[in-house]
């Protein structure tokens, strides 16, 4: 096996997903070209898997994000950590490739066609590279924070924020979980990932997983993607990665349009290993206030007690 | 999910005080201690507020406000029409100002009537832009009859409304910073309502104490006490609820210095209040200052306490850890 195969796993012989002779699923999801029209019946789900196993750091996602959707450039000053300088999702970085440096031996490199790339002379060293993006929430606290109705649902089931409309409130900004949505300076607005809303709705795939080559940021249907998914993970788990867990793909706990393929707990990613749809705790949000509201009126009233001096 | 916490791990384990050169305010440097939270070079999960100090002062003026309405509606049915159509003014002043802070803390101001275009009761900012319009509108009334005598049926509709509206609008707020992500605010959410509504009451009957000659004002310092008094034992009470670890953000730095600044002024200002207020006009208006001077602050403390709650990861992650931690234990036991 050459270098350059070990390093594109996507390429030639090397397919994750073609593992000892399995069969190798459709990596890229057909969606019928031109399909324009708002039909939530006809239209599945859509989102992104990202397989973070085969992830190579090329930040290729990052850089097509950027050109697609004019997305200012941010260069700016070496963080020192690992290969990230971009330092994380915001107004200006709508993916964002984590670089984690662990001392843990790389085993399931040969076994499982990991994308990161053995270290000469340092058997106990591995990379874990990630490439972060807006969750997509099945239940976005971002969307129902809004007031204006300038973040809305597409008929992919995305979440996207309508520039025209959106006022720079900043409520979006606290109330999502994963600190995805910011105000960028100067301009006063919020802005993330649109999941290339222009281009899906021409039947495209978006820019990152269509520059991303090794495959590890997959689009296409949902439910074909989750199902892809745990097959991954099964022969990741086959194969001795016993750390390997999905995130984001159980619509029981939290579910997300983007979900992903982690190597460890998801806090050394820089994301919440369990977060929350704050905003649909009508009860014991709005309970209190009640209960304040009515305190606050017994006691005004009870200030009279005792007349007017 | 991984027990792997061998310490065999090379990154090492960040605070975010220690990363960004956030220290806690004395120049102190807090370490975590490796096993407690593991995170990604120390960085944010979530971003930090985009909220500006318009937002804790609005916090306080649309309490004033709201709680006045209340005050004032009591007052005129308790036939002390003097100090009903005090309560109004500062009922009418913090409808005024508010509406204006919020604008402000826009990052497009000239867009605030998009949030005039929808009503999304899943959002506590929408509710309460709709409650506060309807209170400003109501208000306008309520004083245009009180002084000019002019639409008399619906300035004592309007004085009603007002008086209802001002409820929400004290109590809301706090609804608002609980709907968010950002731990110390949403694990709040039983108990910030609460100090908020007393924070009102307090503000709201200091501000009539200073403005009612002291023969009138009985039922707004005692308004003012108890409200000052309260909300002192509700923040108390809601930081013990939150546990040592999450109180912190509340404790440590730029909001624990207001918290208890907050406390002494309050505290002075509802002993004045108590003692003098009754003979002395001078002492009555010393006493609401103070008063108000610390519902500021605590508001203040409250607002602030969301910035380190948000930028130091593990404020994040331990609460979470802890949540999947008792829930794994639920399904073995
Ligand atoms: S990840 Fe954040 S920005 Fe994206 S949909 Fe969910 S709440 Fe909204």
């Amino acid at each position: 096996m050459s270098d350059q195969q070990r390093i594109l796993p996507g390429s030639g012989t090397t397919d994750p997903y073609n593992i000892e002779g399995r069969e190798a699923p459709e990596t890229r999801p057909l969606i019928p070209l031109g399909q324009k029209s708002y039909d939530g019946d006809q239209q599945p789900r859509m989102g992104f898997f990202t397989d973070t196993t085969v992830c190579i750091g090329c930040k290729a996602c990052e850089v097509a994000c950027k050109e697609w959707n004019d997305v200012p450039d941010t260069i700016g000053e070496l963080t020192g950590n690992s290969y990230d300088n971009t330092g994380g999702l915001g107004a200006d970085n709508w993916r964002h490739v984590a670089f984690i440096e662990q001392r843990k031996p790389i085993y399931l490199q040969e076994n499982a066609h990991l994308g990161t790339p053995a270290v000469e002379g340092e058997p106990d060293f591995r990379w874990l590279m990630s490439s972060d993006v807006c969750k997509h929430c099945t239940e976005a606290p971002c969307l129902d924070v809004c007031p204006t109705g300038s973040l809305f649902r597409t008929e992919f089931g995305t979440v996207v924020v309508q520039e025209d409309i959106c006022n720079g409130c900043g409520y979006c900004v606290s109330a999502c979980p994963f600190g995805v949505l910011e105000q960028r300076e100067r301009d006063g607005r919020v802005w993330k990932c649109t999941l290339c809303y222009d281009r899906t709705k021409d039947g495209l795939e978006p820019a990152c997983a269509q520059a991303c080559p090794t495959d590890s940021i997959q689009y296409g249907p949902l439910d074909e993607l989750r199902e892809k998914a745990n097959g991954r993970l099964d022969m990741l788990v086959e194969a001795g990665a016993s750390d390997a867990r999905l995130y984001g793909a159980n619509e029981e706990e939290y579910g997300m349009g983007a979900f992903f393929l982690l190597l460890d707990d998801p806090e050394v990613y820089g994301l919440p290993p369990d977060p929350e749809v704050v905003t649909r705790k009508f009860r014991s949000l709005w309970g209190p206030a009640a209960v304040a509201a009515s305190a606050l009126a017994a006691g005004v009233a009870a200030a009279f007690i005792g007349g007017n001096r | 999910m991984s027990e792997s916490r061998s310490g065999r791990y090379y990154q090492p384990v960040h605070s975010a005080t220690q990363q960004g050169g956030q220290p806690d305010g004395r120049g102190q440097v807090r370490e975590v201690p490796e096993e407690e939270v593991r995170n990604y070079y120390g960085r944010p999960v979530l971003k930090e507020p985009t909220w500006e100090w318009q937002i804790p002062l609005y916090f306080f003026t649309g309490g004033l406000a709201g709680a006045s309405a209340g005050l004032a509606l009591a007052a005129r049915l308790g036939g002390n029409d003097m100090l009903a159509r005090r309560a109004h003014l500062a009922a009418l002043a913090g409808a005024g100002v508010s509406p204006v802070l919020l604008i402000w803390d826009l990052g497009r101001p000239e867009r605030f009537y998009e949030m005039l275009r929808v009503f999304k009761p899943t959002s506590p900012m929408s509710v309460g832009t709709w409650v506060l319009s309807f209170f400003g509108t109501s208000t306008v009334l309520a004083v245009a009859h009180d002084l000019l005598g002019v639409l008399p049926r619906l300035g004592r509709i309007s004085e009603g409304v007002s008086a209802l509206l001002g409820l929400p609008l004290a109590t809301y707020t706090a609804v608002l910073i609980a709907d968010t992500s950002v731990p110390v605010w949403h694990e709040a959410r039983r108990d910030l309502p609460l100090v908020f509504a007393a924070s009102s009451a307090a503000s709201a009957g200091a501000a009539a104490a200073i403005l009612t000659p002291v023969g009138d004002a009985g039922p707004a310092r005692r308004l003012a006490v108890g409200g000052a008094l309260l909300e002192l034992g509700a923040v108390e009470f809601m930081k013990r609820r939150l546990g040592k670890f999450l109180a912190e953000p509340y404790e440590e730095g730029k909001p624990g210095r207001s918290d208890k600044l907050s406390k002494a002024l309050s505290g002075i200002g509802a002993a004045v209040t108590a003692f003098a207020g009754r003979k002395s006009r001078t002492a009555a208006v010393a006493g609401g200052a103070l008063i108000l001077a610390g519902a500021v602050c605590e508001r203040w403390s409250i607002y602030e306490a969301g910035f380190p709650s948000s930028r130091d990861p593990k404020y994040t992650v331990m609460p979470q850890r802890e949540r999947l931690r008792d829930r794994d234990g639920a399904h073995r036991g």
